[in-house]
């Protein structure tokens, strides 16, 4: 499958051999690039549940392809979401059902993150994006 | 300062997890094992499993022998006497379940139930949904600036209509001692039931059932260096004897027909079902290691490593401590920093501790935070573990910053 243009720069660079000093400066970089969200967007309505962190979701579709949105309250977490949206945003809701998100954070060594015993909510998000998108 | 364990060989977990590269500090979440309860398990499982308080065979007759010592020496540990016995749970969350359905017939619309505001939610949500089932209200003690349960505030809160007491001994979140026995006098001078969690307190101190005066004393194995799925409720006699049963099956009944059943009283009539044998008599294993620790030393080990604890974070800018942490854990905030972030690079750099809200949301909300890391203590951590989590603590703040 063609990867977006924004999951090929994060297989690039994520993709090589990294301290965890490296990777943690990079998942900082990647949360601060994400667009800001309104104030006014951060509401409840918006909230995924069940994270440590805040983290904020709103999705459109611009002509049959989905755009996801995201904010959070703590760095790392919001770089996490980055990558996340770096691979789904722009695609169909076809599309969107193919994507195998435990694959794509694996290629970007952030397997870990993913994995069921963490409480950073990246679970969390992965449903919420899908209950959207339903 | 280098402080040793002389424990930290006899739990193995300690060696392995320090090749992987871990330094464990979320001993108040669960403890490791000693290797006295993995030979238990192992001698168990190896020579011979059978259920307990049923069969006639030798096997059954060993293990059931295997678990009512473990009984008698959880009833020892707590100095329980002849004034009550031990109920074995499937965990503490269970025993307080067990209690909130077994004296449910007790209450009546109006009653009143006391809690404090650094509960658990395994000392609270049982409450709180008996209150809602009964209409019961269901009164929150204040903590003091120190984080400790408001005597003053108690005093006035604790009256005629109060039926039951349920308050930590050792808040999880804060490291607080709390003033249970003279809450238990408090509430007992209205002919309350009282309850204590002593999830966290009966690993780090000797208790006494009997001086505290409480009817019912709480705890999980698992955190007492023993295995999961195991809790203990001690409970007097007197007050056993109006629990009405919970769960009903298996060698809790004493008579039944098709339609009718008559049941056995405390303990066996609690223990409904094959109960976790394998997970008591580890524990009773468990219990004879501890016995054998020289409980002085192994006070002033903690105290010592507390302190060491507490005074590294304290030098450290922008640290908040949660209240005043005295023993066991310290749990902590730092300013302009996410806790969330602070965790994820401390995981990173191999470091076990645990960030959030301790399942204890309404205290973290009281308290203002959105949550909190905690550091906790095992008779097994030493200096280097601390030295470890310091390290990398400056790692991820001089990242962070």
């Amino acid at each position: 499958m063609n990867l977006p243009e924004p999951a090929r720069t994060a297989v690039e660079t994520f993709g090589t051999s990294l301290s965890w000093e490296q990777r943690a400066r990079l998942l900082m970089q990647w949360g601060d690039r994400l667009p800001a969200m309104a104030d006014d967007e951060k509401t409840d309505e918006h909230l995924v549940d069940g994270c440590e962190s805040k983290v904020w979701l709103l999705a459109d579709v611009i002509d049959g392809h989905w755009q996801f949105r995201a904010a959070s309250d703590a760095r790392l977490i919001r770089g996490l979401v980055a990558l996340l949206l770096a691979r789904v945003n722009g695609l169909s809701a076809q599309d969107l059902e193919q994507v195998d998100l435990p694959d794509w954070f694996n290629q970007l060594g952030l397997s870990r993150h993913l994995s069921p015993s963490r409480s950073n909510g990246l679970n969390a998000v992965l449903q919420k994006m899908r209950q959207l998108a339903g | 300062m280098s402080l040793i364990s002389p424990w930290r060989a006899d739990f193995p977990a300690l060696d392995a997890l320090e090749r992987q590269g871990q330094t464990y500090l979320d001993s108040a979440a669960t403890a490791q094992k000693p290797q006295a309860l993995i030979d238990a398990l192992a001698h168990y499982y190896a020579n011979g499993a059978a259920n307990v308080h049923r069969a006639q065979h030798l096997p059954g007759a060993l293990a059931t022998q295997a678990f009512e010592d473990t009984r008698h020496k959880a009833a020892e540990w707590l100095h329980a006497g002849a004034c009550g016995q031990v109920v074995f749970t499937h965990g503490a969350t269970s025993a307080f379940n067990l209690l909130a359905c077994g004296l449910e017939h007790l209450f009546q619309t109006g009653d009143e139930i006391v809690i404090s505001a650094l509960e658990h939610h395994a000392n609270l949500l049982p409450w709180q949904q008996l209150a809602k089932r009964r209409g019961l209200k269901l009164v929150v003690l204040p903590l003091t600036a120190q984080g400790v349960i408001d005597l003053d505030a108690a005093r006035n809160l604790i009256g005629s209509r109060t039926r039951l007491l349920a308050v930590s001994q050792l808040s999880n979140v804060l490291g607080t001692w709390q003033p249970v026995a003279p809450l238990i006098a408090l509430a007992k001078a209205h002919g309350a039931f009282t309850v204590i969690d002593g999830a966290q307190g009966v690993v780090h101190g000797r208790h006494d059932v009997q001086a505290l005066d409480c009817d019912f004393y709480v705890f999980s194995s698992h955190k007492l260096y023993g295995p999961d799925g195991v809790g203990v409720l001690f409970g007097r006699h007197q007050a056993l004897a109006q629990l009405r049963p919970w769960q009903f099956g298996g060698e809790m009944v004493l008579q039944t027909d098709y339609h009718h059943a008559t049941f056995r009283p405390a303990p066996l009539g609690f223990e409904a079902g094959t109960p976790p044998v394998s997970g008591v008599i580890g524990l009773g294993a468990t219990l004879d290691y501890l016995n054998d620790v020289n409980h002085l030393a192994a006070a002033e080990h903690e105290a010592n490593l507390h302190a060491l604890l507490r005074a590294g974070l304290v030098l450290r800018e922008g640290v908040q401590l949660v209240g005043e942490p005295e023993v066991a854990l310290v749990s902590f905030v730092i300013d302009g920093v996410h806790n969330a972030d602070l965790a994820h690079l401390l995981t990173e750099q191999g470091i076990a501790v645990r960030a959030g809200h301790h399942c204890a949301i309404p205290l973290i909300n009281t308290l203002g935070l959105s949550g909190a890391i905690r550091v906790s203590l095992g008779i097994y951590n030493d200096s280097d573990d601390l030295e470890r989590f310091f390290n990398a603590l400056d790692q991820a703040l001089e990242l962070l910053r």
